[in-house]
């Protein structure tokens, strides 16, 4: 099919990474988010700074930034911690940081930050009289938490979840500049090799904006199965 | 005797920071009693009903909810909060109430609304639970709207959905705050009529109202409340034809 002068089957291996680096950096995001999100509006004053220090970090630093400081300065700080660990203890303990690791663990922190001010006005916009007939009818807090709020929430956050994830997407690209043999390395080194940029770069493009597109309409769909029960324009 | 009293409530006071809401309001219900609890905004009558499921707490006074009193502790800042909260849950269970606003879930059907607390927070079988909210359903005169969601219907008809999910907890003592207030006026029949229904059943409710006519008609037990104290208390005969206080004559004087 598409031989692209040989390099086809590294670049399909290069789209399946990048796919499976998006995935598993959504979940770290979504669940850093709605972690994020609770401590925020938590009544715990240490769970409150901490969330907050969280976000106004990560959001105030570029993610290039971010991602050269988890790869180089990760390594470093666990080579010191093990090297510690071994005079101290004599626990013999290395862990090798690749840039798998390092990419979903960055991409997962920046937009965790992110996630949780979504997640955070999403908690917010639901009716405070929901939770007041779930605390009437004698549920449990974290029977309230699951059955009302997380659904309701939901509907509030799909759409800002949904932006999030297409930036995710995007920002996955910048894996390659620590190494990861994503499709945007195997692309730009081949269009090296070759000379041929277009021939490279454009079937990567294509191949995003088939993501984002497919992402487009699922979000879409779920977005109509949330709001069952919402009149619009109510 | 006392210990069978469905709901006794002793001088109960709530402050809010430097306001003083309720200012030793008591309240003894026996068994099929329907008390109104009729006044002007901000008379306490509202914060009062809360304060018996605990919505609000007290600053002082005791909650007795068929012989068991609500416990309660001191926190660190120095308020007064339930000592055991599972007792709040277990006690909120035997008392249903229905909102102003209805405050059906949303993203549930009326169904689902209806079988969610006693599922969910007394353990009735599925099963069961369908069928005992279909009974009320019928009752309440909306069970061909049981898949419907809240925001497809009518404020009347959502209300009577919240009664009939109230009803489903099968509750000692059923609490309603303003339960027409937020209805178009032709739709307030319909609400008071199944309430009307419950109280010839013998079901004990209190009642947050402005409906005078419900509250003269329908109530074993007036309580006419002003700036956080009971002015006015006893049978809708004594409380509206032969009141005592000032406050109540010209609480009156405007609905004749």
């Amino acid at each position: 099919m598409l031989d692209l002068k040989g390099y086809g089957p590294s670049l399909l291996n290069g789209a399946v990474v990048t796919v499976e680096l998006a995935f598993l950096s959504l979940l770290v995001a979504l669940i850093l988010g709605l972690v994020g999100a609770s401590s925020k509006l938590s009544s715990n004053r240490v769970l409150r700074a901490v969330a907050t220090g969280y976000t106004t970090l990560i959001r105030g630093v570029p993610d290039l930034v971010m991602m050269l400081l988890f790869y180089y300065g990760g390594q470093v700080a666990v080579n010191s911690l093990s090297d510690a660990l071994y005079d101290a203890y004599g626990v013999d303990f290395f862990f090798q940081f690749d840039p798998f690791i390092s990419g979903v663990v960055t991409i997962g922190l920046i937009f965790g930050a992110y996630m949780t001010e979504t997640f955070r006005g999403a908690f917010l916009a639901v009716d405070s009289g929901q939770i007041e007939a779930a605390n009437a009818y004698g549920f449990t807090p974290w029977h309230t938490f699951r059955r009302i709020m997380l659904p309701q929430m939901l509907r509030h956050a799909l759409p800002g979840v949904g932006n999030n994830w297409q930036v995710l997407l995007k920002t996955t690209a910048l894996v390659s500049i620590i190494g990861l043999t994503d499709m945007v390395r195997v692309a730009e080194q081949a269009a090296k090799a070759e000379r041929s940029p277009f021939l490279f770069f454009i079937p990567v493009a294509l191949v995003y904006l088939l993501l984002t597109a497919g992402s487009e309409l699922f979000i879409k769909w779920l977005d109509k199965r949330a709001n069952a029960g919402v009149v619009k324009g109510d | 005797m006392a210990e069978n009293a469905p709901l006794i409530c002793r001088d109960i006071y709530k402050r809010f920071d430097k306001l003083e809401v309720l200012k030793g309001v008591s309240l003894e219900t026996r068994k099929g009693d329907v008390v109104s609890l009729i006044g002007s905004s901000g008379s306490g009558k509202s914060t009062f009903l809360r304060c018996i499921n605990l919505l609000e707490t007290p600053t002082s006074g005791d909650v007795i909810v068929h012989g068991d009193p609500i416990r309660f502790k001191t926190n660190r800042k120095g308020e007064r909060v339930p000592a055991d909260t599972r007792q709040v849950e277990l006690i909120r269970a035997k008392l249903s109430m229905v909102f102003q606003s209805f405050n059906l879930w949303s993203h549930m059907t009326v169904l689902e609304n209806i079988i969610e607390a006693p599922v969910h927070v007394l353990g009735v079988p599925k099963q069961e639970a369908i069928e005992r909210a279909e009974t009320y359903l019928n009752k309440v005169g909306i069970y061909e709207r049981k898949d419907y969601y809240p925001a497809q219907m009518s404020g009347g008809q959502q209300q009577r959905a919240a009664i009939a999910r109230a009803l489903a907890m099968e509750p000692e003592v059923m609490l309603f705050d303003e339960p027409t207030s937020a209805l178009d006026p032709e739709l307030v029949g319909e609400v008071l009529r199944v309430m009307q229904s419950l109280a010839e059943e013998g079901r004990t409710m209190i009642v947050v109202t402005h409906e005078m006519s419900f509250a003269r008609d329908v109530s074993s037990q007036v309580l006419f409340l002003h700036q956080g104290v009971i002015e006015e208390q006893g049978s809708p005969e004594k409380v509206f034809d032969h009141p005592e206080s000032e406050r109540m004559k010209q609480f009156l004087a405007p609905t004749f």
